[in-house]
């Protein structure tokens, strides 16, 4: 008889320490071990994890009333400028955002050595941040600035909103050209010296539910060491990309908005980072549970890395001109064994998220269920997938009439 | 003819002093300022090539001496902090050394100080900055 579970029946096992959970480096051997089937029956959640760096993120934060009261119009933490087009003491800090002051890349390749991703690390790391404000004075709102410190715990809320994070699958970036390229897969020395790529292959939670069949619109999720939530399909969520024959895309595909307290959060799993002659940034770590609701599920669970093909694409041309050209595709075996073959020469690999900390994302995400401190939630919303219709938009220049 | 890379190190009520004017104008030495700067307590170094006559290479270091300056032969350490580090092994591929090197099959980054020819390449792709250079 074919496996069929239910949300609340897992959550069921749960709460009673009788569910089986495994992270999705485990379940590869288990199944070869076992077959699908009898895992599947066995098996009631795969962990999966992912630990690198996600531009698109940041952070939304309420300071609380001032006396008297500012609409605060710029906002500035530690130097670095926030959004403050919202309400009067609201502001969103975005992971790449630099100070006013920062020589950016004139100096090249220039160092980014502080942004919105290290001031985000500073407040979870409990540290003092200083907060400078200006207001242009209304009669609700009389101060024109404000300079203070403000802490994590000293502020209304805080949590993290990233519009795009945990990417299924990403391109391997090689340098075709004469000179040293710094960006954001690293640094890529000349004549193919290196090759850069950025998931956790066969740990990585959107290859192992390629078709978002469990992950959707309010799923529970580990991210940044608190508790986190899918909030939306991220942007540039791409399902309709091509496929292979296991239905893990070829090339970036989905995406994630993920959405979680940032009070409940630790620098250990979101660090800002610097990239030289490319900027600022936030690594996070995200970790979903995948619930075994049936065979078919279990089977994508299974997924090694040696299944997962990402394309090789070259970063001195046809990555800046938006030209489609893929040099050849490689295996995550392949990338993590150190070395591929890029028209003809080997090639170093360059990890640029981390594999041991995947794992340990998902080892410490097992360990939460298995606590019962952590329960699956059924998604109230499905994300667009492979039959969406989904047509990834370019931007067009049209020239002013 | 004398030429050295050295260390200076300044104490805060030196950093706002014409210390390296002095070596040139009354010293006729050769400056070639390899790396500076000063922290927020106002403490600076400047890593230098320094070269000139021996009479007045040595006089110049005497100089430097007598107004309080400490000076050092250049010596890079390069530390690497492990709590810092992302784990992700970006360095590995560029350590020319095997200094920086990751374990199978934990995948962990490790650094062997013995091994380091503190050529820096690991400063320009570490994006946590979990390694620095020290003189």
């Amino acid at each position: 008889m074919a496996v069929e579970k239910t949300y609340a029946e897992i959550n069921e096992k749960i709460k009673k320490g009788k569910a089986v959970i495994v992270t999705a480096e485990e379940i590869i051997d288990l199944v070869r071990e076992k077959g699908v089937e009898k895992a599947a029956r066995e098996v009631d959640v795969v962990t999966t994890g992912t630990f690198g760096t996600m531009c698109s993120s940041g952070a939304f934060l309420n300071f609380g009333h001032s006396q008297p009261r500012i609409k605060m119009n710029k906002v500035y933490l530690n130097g670095v400028p926030a959004y403050a087009g919202l309400a009067a003491v609201d502001a969103y800090i975005g992971a790449t955002a630099l100070p006013d002051s920062d020589p950016e890349n004139r100096v090249y390749p220039g160092r980014f050595l502080y942004g919105g991703g290290h001031v985000i690390e500073d407040l979870v790391a409990g540290k003092e941040v200083k907060l400078e404000a200006f207001g242009y004075g209304t009669d609700c709102y009389p101060r024109r600035h404000i300079e203070t410190r403000i802490t994590l715990e000293s502020i209304n809320e805080a949590f993290l909103f990233n519009p795009r994070n945990a990417y299924q699958n990403y391109a391997v970036a090689v340098n075709l050209s004469d000179r040293t390229l710094y960006t954001y897969m690293g640094v890529l020395k000349p004549r193919l010296g290196n090759a850069s790529y950025s998931t956790s292959g066969q740990l990585s939670p959107l290859l192992n539910d390629p078709f978002y069949k469990t992950i959707g619109v309010g799923t529970r999720i580990f991210l940044g060491g608190g508790i986190g939530y899918v909030a939306w399909h991220g942007t540039q969520h791409n399902p309709c990309t091509t496929r292979g024959e296991n239905g893990v895309p070829l090339e970036g595909a989905g995406t994630l908005a993920v959405i979680g307290d940032l009070k409940q959060m630790s620098p250990a799993w979101l660090r800002g980072v610097s990239y030289t002659g490319y900027g600022a940034s936030l690594a996070v770590g995200i970790g979903i549970p995948i619930p075994i609701l049936n065979e078919e599920i279990l089977r994508y669970t299974a997924v090694s890395d040696a299944e997962i093909l990402a394309p090789v694409i070259d970063y001195s041309s046809a990555y800046p001109e938006r030209d489609p050209e893929v040099l050849c595709r490689v295996s995550y075996a392949e990338l993590r064994s150190g070395r591929i073959v890029v028209r003809g020469k080997e090639v170093p690999t360059t990890p640029l998220s981390s594999y041991a900390k995947a794992r340990e994302i998902a080892l410490i995400l097992k360990e939460w269920i298995e606590k019962g401190r952590f329960l699956l939630a059924e998604p109230v919303q499905p994300l667009p997938s492979a039959e969406a219709g989904i047509i990834l938009k370019g931007l067009e220049e049209k020239n002013n009439r | 003819m004398i030429a050295n890379k050295i260390v200076l190190r300044f104490s805060s009520s030196l950093v706002e002093q014409a210390i390296i004017y002095h070596l040139v104008k009354d010293f006729d030495l050769v400056i070639n300022i390899l790396k500076a700067d000063i922290n927020p307590h106002k403490e600076g170094y400047v890593v230098l090539e320094l070269s000139g006559d021996s009479e007045n290479y040595n006089r110049g270091l005497e100089y430097l001496k007598n107004v309080g300056v400490v000076v050092e032969p250049l010596s890079g350490t390069i530390v690497w902090n492990s709590e810092r580090c992302l784990q992700c092994g970006a360095c590995t591929t560029f350590c020319p050394a095997g200094a920086l090197y990751m374990t199978e099959p934990d995948r962990k980054v490790h650094f062997d100080g013995s091994k380091c020819i503190v050529c820096e390449s690991c400063l320009l792709v570490c994006m946590a900055r979990a390694v620095e250079v020290r003189f």
